[in-house]
């Protein structure tokens, strides 16, 4: 994808914002108002399904892309919400993480605008590569801070042939069903209550649903609005009120938490790579990788 | 030259922090660890042997306050010169450093030291019904460490994913000699992904000197499959479509005619020995979907004119298949006595066109190529096979790979696909990058290490930082 008309547009010297769907507007800090605003360009270039990887622009609707893949029953593994660009700049997985693995994974090779107006490209094209530093997995999660993603390709996934939402039967110890129940695609807990997302071929799902007691239920329970991250194996000690993602550890609550401050190390490197890409911090002012 | 003399306070203070035992400057050592996996050497002028993060820390520490770079080695079999110290670098061997820490079945995680062998972690994991995925061929002694290091891959990659995958969180000393965590245990730590980045960071970007890793849930039924096939192409046509079919299997592996005769002679593992090419195809998960799969890989198979489709019948064939592929290197010895194994990465749809290339230039280099490679991947592995005894054989051995890796990225692939860049293909960044790209990576690595003492000139040529140009040192094969 030609990405000079957006780098023309992204400039070389005034403060600038990169603008996707707004479905997560208020993560990591908001942009000062007023501030300029721009777009990547959207469209899918090209879908390879023997390669198992798709082109597009970062502007494109995951919404669209997931159609365009189930044409040839391939998906990606980002959540449903939002631009593409947006969902890899905010870097969350959604609850399918478990058996998805997290969005950074997805990101093969990204056409970006930098802080000096200049295209550039980090990553590879194909599924494996080793070439040179992984600054595409640097890219996923720095919200825009570092340079702008234009245009990506995608590493895909093929669709389940089946799928299904189950409960746990009563008493059952969620860390026990996780350690014997054969890779499950999500699995919430509330502290009382385990769902289960099974997917892949029909008479293994049926199976497995045999073999652990669960039931059949129409879909999982929502999820409250705000997230903390813990080491999976906390979650034994959680109460209240939460949903979390047993395996993976992400808690979802109905009040925001409180982040845990990073090490002084830690934050200076945030400082130096944010000096080094973006020196006049003129790449969406406002947002804070750490605060998210 | 190919010894150097270190700073005799350098070696006081290592001495002091390490005892006399760990620190060594004695020629043997020095020859020992002044090359890798490759067959490029450098020179070194004392090599020491850490055994904690402290201990690291202090080798770095002292390294900085003489000036003296610095380079991170796990068990040496990198094969792109990424271990190789230049300039009389210090040489940080952690191998001493071969604990696994903690396992939490809870979080299907391990906290292991970099020293710990590939394949000594899955096989101390074998109870727990889990194993570390990344399973590169030199797994029985590359160390997790260097995995980390080069972002390994290996066979089972293809399912599973590469190192950055399955490396969750770091425990390093960054090259001022700080220690902190990169990534961690949760699954959304905050800020960059410090952790993604600094797998395959090639020791420029600090030494890990604990590493969490996630581990795999093994699967209930695995079988492997066996394909010959009278014509390369259609063994490649077989893969692009087993992958377009909506199959992802646990490996799918290619072995060409010359190979495979080699192995069969050395291990006898039943290869079909009048074939062009056989692939290896394993498929694992549930018994419906892997029996659903065996079928469908079979019909493929047969569409695409494979002679014989072979399901090894217990686990013995299975390893016995395993070892056929996994000893391919070992096997080529009994050919002639060196070989050169390169890693270039093609979109599965370029692998005939690829491979043709490759056996063409390597008849008019006069040199005997082999290929034995992740063919699910697109991952190439040419072994160019020859006796460096032979006058003039390394120019064109080189040649020839320059020329093989300049096709492959022609064709849309990459430089690497699991070894990295080291210095062996340094100088060919720019066939894939532009000088922009070239510079934020050199940036990258700026923040990480400003004064530029870890792993000095692997990965980005001279030049790739504006004013920043590298002199290659003396006694280098670049």
């Amino acid at each position: 994808m030609d990405l000079s008309a957006f780098a023309a547009e992204v400039g070389a010297t005034d403060p600038v914002s990169c603008v996707g769907a707004r479905c997560l507007w208020e993560v990591g800090g908001r942009p000062p108002p007023g501030i300029r605003e721009v777009s990547a360009p959207a469209g899918i270039e090209w879908i390879a399904p023997e390669e198992m990887t798709v082109s597009c622009g970062a502007g494109t609707p995951v919404a669209e892309l997931d159609a365009a893949l189930a044409a040839v029953g391939q998906q990606v593994a980002l959540p449903t919400w939002g631009t593409v660009g947006g969902v890899l700049a905010v870097g969350r997985s959604d609850h399918r993480r478990l058996g998805y693995g997290p969005v950074r994974d997805t990101l093969l090779q990204a056409g970006v605008v930098t802080s000096g107006g200049a295209v550039a490209k980090v990553g590879g094209p194909t599924v494996k590569n080793v070439s040179g530093f992984d600054l595409a997995r640097l890219l996923v999660g720095s919200l825009g801070t570092l340079t702008f993603l234009g245009d990506v390709i995608l590493r895909t996934r093929p669709r389940p042939q089946a799928a299904a939402w189950f409960q746990a039967s009563d008493g059952t110890d969620p860390f026990e069903l996780f350690r014997t129940l054969y890779r499950p695609t999500s699995m919430l807990w509330d502290g009382t209550t385990t769902w289960v997302l099974l997917e892949g071929h029909p008479a293994d799902i049926d199976a497995a649903v045999a073999a652990h007691g669960c039931s059949r239920v129409e879909g999982p329970p929502s999820l409250p609005p705000h997230r903390l991250s813990m080491p999976p194996s906390a979650l034994r000690g959680l109460d209240g009120r939460f949903i979390a993602e047993i395996g993976v550890g992400m808690v979802h609550l109905d009040e925001p938490a409180v982040l845990a401050p990073a090490s002084a190390e830690v934050v200076a490197l945030h400082q130096r790579i944010k000096q080094a890409f973006d020196p006049t911090g003129r790449l969406n002012p406002g947002r804070d990788p750490l605060a998210h | 030259m190919t010894t150097a003399v270190a700073p005799a306070a350098l070696v006081e203070e290592l001495r002091t922090a390490l005892g006399r035992e760990r620190v060594r400057t004695g020629a043997t050592e020095l020859n020992l660890y002044r090359r890798d996996g490759s067959n490029i050497e450098g020179r070194s002028s004392i090599v020491a042997f850490p055994t904690t993060t402290e201990e690291v820390q202090a080798c770095v520490l002292a390294a900085r306050r003489h000036s003296v770079p610095f380079v991170a080695r796990g068990s040496g079999t990198g094969l792109a010169g990424g271990a190789v110290p230049l300039d009389g670098a210090l040489v940080i061997v952690t191998t001493k450093m071969n604990r696994v820490l903690s396992v939490d079945l809870d979080a299907r995680q391990a906290w292991v030291e970099p020293g710990v062998l590939n394949a000594d972690l899955s096989r101390f994991l074998a109870a727990n019904g889990v194993h570390y995925a990344p399973d590169p061929s030199s797994q029985q002694s590359c160390s997790v460490g260097g995995n980390v290091a080069t972002n390994a891959g290996g066979p089972h990659c293809l399912s599973e994913g590469v190192t950055a995958m399955h490396v969750l969180a770091v425990e390093v000393v960054l090259p001022d000699g700080t220690i902190t965590v990169l990534g961690g245990e949760d699954p959304e730590p905050a800020g960059l992904d410090l952790r993604g980045v600094f797998v395959g960071g090639e020791g420029m970007l600090g030494i890990a000197t604990r590493i969490c890793v996630r581990l795999t849930q093994n699967p209930p039924v695995v079988r492997t499959l066996l394909l010959d096939f009278e014509r390369v192409e259609d063994g490649a046509t077989t893969v692009s479509a087993i992958i377009a079919s909506g199959l992802v299997p646990a490996a799918v592996e290619m072995m060409d005619a010359p190979i495979t005769r080699a192995v069969e002679a050395y291990v006898h593992a039943g290869f079909p020995t009048d074939c062009a090419a056989i692939l290896i195809v394993e498929l694992d998960g549930p018994p419906e979907a892997v029996a659903a799969a065996v079928e469908r890989v079979s019909d493929i198979g047969r569409a695409n004119k494979a002679r014989h489709v072979r399901i090894a019948a217990d686990e013995a064939e299975r390893a016995l298949i395993w070892k056929g592929r996994k000893t391919a290197f070992g096997a080529i010895a009994r050919i002639k006595p060196n070989y050169y194994l390169h890693d270039t990465v093609v979109p599965r749809a370029r692998l005939v066109e690829v491979l043709s290339r490759v056996y063409e230039i390597a008849a008019r280099h006069e040199l005997i190529v082999m290929n034995v490679f992740h063919a699910g991947d697109g991952n190439l592995h040419p072994l160019l096979v020859f006796d460096k005894r032979e006058p003039g054989v390394m120019e064109r051995v080189y040649a020839a790979g320059e020329e093989i890796v300049r096709v492959s990225v022609a064709a849309g692939g990459v430089l690497s696909g699991e070894h990295g860049i080291g210095l062996e293909k340094r100088d060919l960044m720019p066939l894939l990058f532009s000088p922009v790209d070239l510079d934020l990576q050199a940036r990258l690595r700026e923040a990480f290490d400003p004064d530029g003492l870890a792993n000095p000139d692997k990965v980005l040529p001279a030049g790739s930082r504006c004013g920043d140009l590298q002199q290659v040192p003396a006694g280098a094969w670049i």
